[in-house]
């Protein structure tokens, strides 16, 4: 048993030096220096966002009450290219049979480019939700109203209205990109937004994971302090997925200000088609050079 | 001694067979990573789009003969913040672009380092 504890032991710190030389960045290089949010020179168009978080905000106050509004970025941490950020849990024999009709450019589906069947990056079908808090989530903008709380996102330009008049989610809605959200104030720093309603053609994140139209998704925005935001998105798919699981773990978010303009980050069908001709283009210069390969 | 030997083997495989999601980065294993080639040439196609942006240039060697460049470079919003925009290129401007190659030969990579007709590199 010791030795079994001692390799367990072995494992974690080959694991931690394996992470830390990764965050590193290229071999040689300094870590780059602390970020400091006030220091930031914004551009007057098309900013891309914060490269990293913030250690620290000077002067940064208590939450504000049951309010959201103003930009946020995750400074790149909700970028997602391989996947949910949490580990998907179990996949039913449905979920299992979908995720396998899946090619993804990364993550555990991963195929060559010219094989990839994403319906977002090779057709252009709207990345749809909740692959809207998944995948591409580094900024977002929130409006309140006297009934909503609106979000609209960088990525793709899109926008989701949050019911907060106290109705109900439909019983039997018919399926949409973007489903339907209610949203409530759990207390006054954490507002709970709770969806369903979504379209089976989309995928749940980068990586390919499944869903079904039975999914349930609940978001957990916890206003930290006046600059600090977190999101967590816990997922129930019983279609899909055995139990239900964390999509995303207290993604953290900056405050931006609001006069920030940011790049319009799109996944036009003319564009996106172009890119999946562009690789399969490559594919055939390959085969050229290396036939029978 | 022999099962703490054991018990370290185990942790090492234990990171070798890490999921592919820890280890890889998507499309990277017909590239060459070991070499870089200079690719000098003419600009005849710059597509600016999610999810990758594609540059063709043609290059002619010595002997005359032509061949297009297909590279690839990373997103829109990635590569606005090293200086790229939609208007960087236009058909026709000669261009110099450090690449990392497909390993099959064929005239395909990676964009690494670009330099414009006035020197300006990104």
């Amino acid at each position: 048993m010791r030795r079994v504890v001692i390799g367990i032991i072995a494992f974690v710190v080959l694991l931690g030096s394996y992470v830390a030389i990764r965050a590193q960045g290229p071999p040689g290089g300094p870590p780059p220096p602390p970020l400091v949010l006030s220091e930031v020179k914004w551009q007057p168009w098309s900013n891309t966002g914060l490269p990293r978080l913030p250690q620290t905000i000077p002067n940064d106050g208590p939450a504000p009450r049951r309010d959201l509004s103003g930009q946020w970025d995750s400074a790149r941490g909700g970028i997602g290219a391989r996947g949910s950020r949490g580990m998907p849990a179990p996949l039913t024999a449905w979920g299992e049979a979908k995720g396998k009709t899946h090619k993804s450019g990364d993550g555990i589906r991963m195929v060559d480019a010219p094989d990839i069947n994403d319906p977002l990056s090779t057709q252009g079908d709207p990345g749809g939700y909740p692959r809207q808090l998944l995948f591409e989530m580094r900024h977002v903008q929130f409006f309140h109203t006297q009934v909503s709380v609106v979000a609209a996102f960088m990525w793709e330009r899109r926008y989701r209205t949050i019911w907060t008049d106290g109705r109900a989610l439909p019983t039997d809605p018919d399926p949409r990109w973007y489903g339907y959200s209610i949203g409530r104030w759990e207390d006054d720093t954490n507002f709970i937004v709770n969806s369903n309603g979504t379209d089976e053609r989309t995928w749940l994140d980068n990586g390919g994971n499944p869903h079904s139209d039975q999914l349930r998704v609940e978001e957990r925005w916890h206003r930290i302090s006046q600059n600090r935001l977190e999101l967590t998105v816990t997922l129930d798919d019983p279609k899909a997925y055995t139990r239900p699981w964390v999509a995303s773990d207290k993604l953290q978010f900056v405050k931006i200000p609001d006069s920030v303009d940011y790049i319009e980050m799109m996944n036009a069908a003319t564009e996106v088609q172009a890119v999946a001709a562009a690789f399969k283009a490559e594919r055939e210069l390959e085969k050229q050079a290396a036939p029978g390969r | 001694m022999k099962a703490t030997l054991r018990g370290v083997a185990l942790a090492i495989l234990g990171v070798l067979v890490m999921p592919v999601s820890m280890m890889g980065h998507h499309g990277g294993a017909s590239f060459d990573n070991t070499k870089e080639v200079t690719v000098k040439g003419t600009v005849t196609e710059w597509l600016w789009a999610n999810p990758h942006c594609f540059l063709k240039v043609e290059e002619k060697d010595a002997t005359g003969t032509v061949r297009i460049w297909n590279l690839e470079f990373g997103n829109p919003t990635d590569i606005t913040s090293r200086g790229f925009s939609r208007r960087t290129f236009k058909v026709g401007d000669e261009i110099t672009v450090s690449v990392t190659p497909v390993k099959s030969g064929a005239p395909v990579g990676r964009a690494r380092i670009v330099t414009l007709a006035d020197g300006t590199k990104l």
